[in-house]
This record gives structure tokens, C-alpha cells and sequence, in this order.
């Protein structure tokens, strides 16, 4: 539950952080914080979705 | 009531993606399939005692198992499938989605191929002329 606000949140920040670094001058750097934080959401999403698949695994498929 | 929490989830995943997807597209998409994964989950649980519920009365009334545990994996492919399609779809790959779908059927229909054959023979062995030509 509280993980679709977290999401939620990096996003955010992520998206604040970006325009204060391209108000600076500093493009690259605001495209590498973008890159990270889309990987880190990405670990959670596939995290969960790799739980979601054991379980249908588990259940329909009898393994 | 859990209904009412996984609306309130719904709707306060639905504004938060809304917020997000202003700056940043390819958060909203990961919002919205970690939502889509989440509800699952929380179904899951309930699904698994349904399940049990069928096996006992399979169990009871003599059906061979084979035949149950193709339909809980056609069911399970079933709910795969969808689930993808729908969440690539989201993200805007029609085609993709669709051709999910398609793979979906096709191992529905692969899975199947035992239980029609069973049948294909039941109806031969009804037939008059069936065993002796």
C-alpha cells in the first residue's frame, strides 16, 4: 500500500530535481538522476511482479 | 469491507498517476502496473480458497484430476494474459498487447488438446460403425 505512494513520491521529487538541474545548467546530470530513479522504481515494480508470478505459479499451475 | 479499500486504492492510485504523468510519463506507466500487481495479490488469496473449495468437490465426486488441473491452468494462463495485454495496452502498444492475447489463446488451446481428444473419442465410440469400419 504504502509502495504506490513511495512510487508516487520518487516520481515527484524526481521530476522536481530534474527541472532544478536543468535550471542550473547541468543537463547530464539531470538525465543520470532521471535514469536512476526510474531504475529503482523499476526494481520494485519487477520485485512484486516476479511475487505475482510465483504466486499464480503456485496456485493454477501446481508447482 | 475490503471492496471499499481497493476502490480507495484505485482512485488514490488513478490521481497519483494523473500528478505524475505531467513531468514524468514513464513513472505513471510503472504506477500504474505496480497497482494493477498489487490488486492481484490482494485478490490472489481469495481465488486460492475458491480453488480449494473445487478440488474437494472434484475429489468427491470422482472427476479425474487431469481434468481439473487443465482448467485451473487454462484459468491460470487466462488471467496472465489479460493481465499483460492490459497493462502493455496501457502504455499504448496496441499491437503488442494484442499479439499477448493471441500467445494466450494459443496455449489455452494447446493446454485443451487433451480434453478434446477425450471427447473426439467418446463421441467415435458412440458412433454405430465406430470401432469396426
Amino acid at each position: 500500500m504504502s509502495a504506490i505512494f513511495q512510487i508516487a513520491g520518487i516520481g515527484i521529487i524526481i521530476a522536481m530535481i530534474h527541472s532544478v538541474l536543468k535550471q542550473m545548467g547541468k543537463e547530464d546530470m539531470a538525465h543520470w538522476v532521471t535514469v536512476i530513479g526510474f531504475v529503482v522504481v523499476l526494481f520494485m515494480v519487477v520485485r512484486l511482479l516476479s511475487e505475482l508470478f510465483q504466486e499464480i505459479k503456485t496456485i493454477f499451475l501446481f508447482q | 469491507m475490503e471492496m471499499i479499500s481497493i476502490v480507495g486504492l484505485g482512485l488514490i492510485a488513478t490521481v497519483l498517476i494523473l500528478v505524475v504523468r505531467e513531468q514524468k510519463p514513464m513513472f505513471a506507466f510503472l504506477l500504474a502496473a505496480f497497482t494493477g500487481i498489487f490488486i492481484f495479490l490482494y485478490v490472489i488469496g481469495r481465488i486460492e480458497a475458491i480453488i480449494t473449495v473445487l478440488e474437494d468437490l472434484a475429489n468427491r465426486s470422482g472427476v479425474p484430476s487431469i481434468y481439473l488441473k487443465t482448467i485451473l491452468k487454462i484459468i491460470g494462463i487466462a488471467y496472465i494474459a489479460e493481465f499483460g495485454a492490459q497493462i502493455v495496452r496501457d502504455a499504448g502498444q496496441e499491437s503488442i498487447a494484442s499479439k499477448i492475447e493471441f500467445a494466450g489463446k494459443v496455449f489455452i488451446l494447446v493446454m485443451a488438446i487433451p480434453i478434446i481428444s477425450v471427447i473426439i473419442e467418446t463421441v467415435i465410440g458412440l458412433l454405430p460403425a465406430g470401432g469396426q469400419p
